[in-house]
């Protein structure tokens, strides 16, 4: 042990004197001319009790003292997982199905509130995982797409009263040719300069809805968007339709679920379709897809419009929500929440987004004191998992194997 | 004319820091191939540093007495802070990502530039931090054009840092070993450049030349926030890409071009879509001519 932790101690206390020498200048200098140490040494010291403990317990890992911990750990999760993976997977699926059925009974106003968040950050993921995690294009400016529903079903109820469920279709549709736009020239760059790429197209849609007053209304945005309307049927005197509009929580709650259940389904299908496997041979290797037959641009152009469409109806169901929609939702703080969220929970997985979405949004609601951490730990996540565990907590199952995993 | 005039003046001194800016997009980008998404953080951190050291000077009362001492040491101490991060967060979050694919490391990048305007957030708070106005008060007038004492001294001085980089890079054994390293790390290795330490030199000299664009931002506009680092950064980056990336004499050239169309566009077009224009110009130079108007300076690595 001591072996291992000589190994680790020298880069570790450089480390920690490097973070004081960063800590001190943003915290102990002040205007009226004085000096401090007191604020700057607490800080450092939790994060240097914190940083210890993680440390120990790594070095006690790998040098093999914590065998009599970790091996009935592994020993009860490897039963757990055969003992999971032998029901079928369908009864996970009413599991799961069941407790999202029975939720808003269950919790109260602000839990449903917060449920109805996950879900259409669920979407949002899933569609986000069609660019970034199929096809393995970067996309920054994702929310962008969701923005440009979101406006299509304010402007189109507001300005000339249609329905929510005509211009669900009208807000998939528009963010799809919002993506074309978007996708058609970036398409041709190479990986990381479509990632700026669209950072920057995100931005100028988000600048258009600030500026252009007549239509947008600014930075005012725009009230009064009325909710989903539904006809529910009565059978007083005959058979009639009553017009509804879902202004209670729990009744939109399951329209979002229904969303998420329709987004969840359709990426699962795209994904072991002829189209999936497309996006997965661009991802691995652009020049050997294109060898192969594959159309790369118009699978790449695809991805892009699958991705709005999902982003678009999403953006909908949050005009319908929010009942008021401004450019302050769409800024590029989202896409980056988003796109945490597919890398946390596992690009390409569906359950690792949905449980993603689950850690980012649902987490952060049950610490709320820690409320102004929360992008911090997000950034410090991103981090974190680029480096520990690139695939994420429920890695994406392939379609073929890979050679090297043959070989291996 | 005089419009112009102005307005041609106005775009040198933005130009000149986004300059600065992209110098260190472009070198990063020249050694790892990696766009460094907290470069516009390094930026937003050395005006903090920049307005906490100015403001402790003042507080202290030096300011009163010497202040193109205390200036000058505000700078010195805001360029080795951002020097000083720039090393950490290269060794921290991109150096174990060097064999990992590009996606790693781009997302890590991105992580690190959320996590650094946050940490700057809650270390200095959400509010605007000040910049002190009465330095540089003076101005020069010829007719309707003025220049104020501020913009020739961020144009003298960024032209001063501009030189001092290129006699670095093309004229010492240091620059020989960064352009060395630039062309190819195995082969710069085999005669004995240590990757390693070019890699974390490049780093900090990048962020340094920031920390400087960053104060100048901060004297210049009046004040400095935490989230401020993100679109001048984008619009640096597209100066970068404009004037080829990892072409540090393109990436001069660029900055100075995306500040000059901006103040125009601005002048002349809307000074809404002012932030549009650099976006345009950075999609347009992609798509038409993805190598820049000086050339890649690195051969084509990419696939």
């Amino acid at each position: 042990m001591i072996q291992e932790f000589k190994k680790v101690w020298k880069q570790y206390t450089i480390g920690m004197l490097w973070l004081l020498g960063l800590l001190w200048p943003m915290l102990g200098i002040h205007a009226d001319g004085t000096l401090t140490f007191q604020k700057t040494v607490t800080v450092w010291s939790y994060l240097l009790a914190g940083t210890f403990v993680c440390l120990l317990i790594y070095v006690l890992n790998t040098s093999g003292y914590l065998k009599f911990v970790v091996d009935p750990i592994s020993r009860t999760t490897g039963k757990i997982k055969s003992a999971t993976s032998a029901l079928p997977n369908w009864m996970w699926f009413t599991l799961v199905l069941v407790l999202a059925l029975i939720y808003p009974q269950l919790a109260g106003r602000y839990g449903t509130d917060v449920a109805i968040n996950v879900l259409l950050y669920i979407c949002l993921g899933l569609g986000l995982n069609v660019v970034v995690g199929l096809a393995g294009m970067l996309d920054l400016g994702y929310i962008a797409f969701y923005g440009v529903g979101a406006y299509t079903y304010a402007i189109l109820n507001v300005t000339y009263g249609l329905a929510f469920w005509v211009c669900l279709p009208i807000s998939a549709l528009t963010a799809c040719i919002a993506g074309c736009i978007v996708g058609y020239p970036t398409l041709r760059m190479r990986g990381d300069y479509l990632a700026i790429v669209t950072l920057g197209f995100g931005e100028i849609i988000r600048i258009i809805l600030n500026n252009w007053m007549t239509l947008t209304n600014g930075p005012n945005g725009i009230l009064g968007v009325k909710p989903i309307g539904i006809y529910w049927p009565i059978f007083e005197n005959g058979f009639t339709f009553e017009h509804l509009w879902v202004k209670k929580l729990q009744l939109f709650y399951y329209f979002a679920l229904g969303l998420a259940i329709v987004v969840a389904i359709g990426v699962k299908h795209l994904n072991f379709s002829r189209v999936g496997r497309a996006w997965e041979s661009i991802r691995e290797d652009e020049t050997a897809a294109e060898l192969m037959g594959v159309n790369t641009f118009i699978y790449k152009l695809l991805a892009y419009a699958m991705g709005a469409v999902f982003a678009g109806m999403a953006g909908a169901f949050f005009a319908a929500r929010m009942k008021f929609v401004s450019p302050e939702s769409f800024t590029f703080l989202e896409s980056a929440m988003v796109l945490c969220m597919v890398v946390l929970g596992g690009m390409g997985s569906i359950p690792g987004i949905i449980l993603g979405v689950l850690a980012l949004i649902a987490l952060p609601e049950v610490f709320r004191q820690f409320d102004s951490y929360r992008m911090l730990i997000f950034g410090a996540t991103m981090i974190i998992m680029m480096l520990f565990r690139p695939s994420g907590l429920i890695p994406a199952k392939r379609v073929g194997t890979r050679s090297e995993e043959k070989e291996g | 004319m005089e419009y112009f005039i102005q307005q041609l003046i106005n775009g040198l001194t933005l130009g000149g820091m986004y300059a600065l800016i992209a110098l260190g997009y472009t070198m990063v980008y020249g050694v790892i191939q990696l766009i460094n998404f907290a470069h516009g953080e390094f930026f937003a951190a050395g005006g903090y540093v920049g307005a906490i050291a100015l403001a402790y000077f003042a507080g202290v009362g030096y300011m009163d007495s010497h202040p193109v001492i205390c200036l000058t040491a505000s700078f010195m101490i805001a360029m080795a802070y951002c020097a000083y991060l720039a090393v950490g967060v290269e060794k921290i979050a991109y150096k174990p990502l060097r064999k990992q694919s590009r996606l790693a490391a781009l997302l890590s990048a991105l992580g690190m530039s959320i996590f650094l305007s946050n940490g700057m957030m809650l270390t200095q708070g959400v509010y605007d931090k000040v910049y002190p106005s009465e330095l540089f008060q003076g101005r020069f007038d010829f007719g309707m054009v003025t220049i104020s004492y501020l913009q020739i001294m961020i144009v003298s001085l960024t032209a001063c840092l501009l030189v001092g980089l290129n006699l670095l890079v093309f004229k010492t054994k240091i620059g020989m070993a960064m352009r060395a390293t630039a062309q190819d790390k195995t082969m710069s290795a085999l005669v004995a450049i240590g990757s390693n330490r070019i890699i974390s030199l490049t780093f900090a000299i990048g962020a340094g030349l920031a920390a400087a664009a960053g104060i100048m931002y901060g004297l210049y506009y009046g004040s400095v926030k935490y989230d401020m680092g993100f679109v001048p950064g984008i619009k640096a980056f597209a100066a970068a890409v404009l004037g080829g990336i990892g072409n540090i004499t393109g990436a001069m050239i660029g900055g100075l071009i995306i500040g000059m169309v901006e103040i125009f566009g601005a002048g002349y077009i809307s000074g809404e879509y002012k932030d549009v224009f650099a976006f345009i110009i950075l999609i347009g130079v992609l798509y038409f001519k993805p190598t820049g108007i000086m050339g890649e300076n690195i051969d084509d690595t990419r696939v």
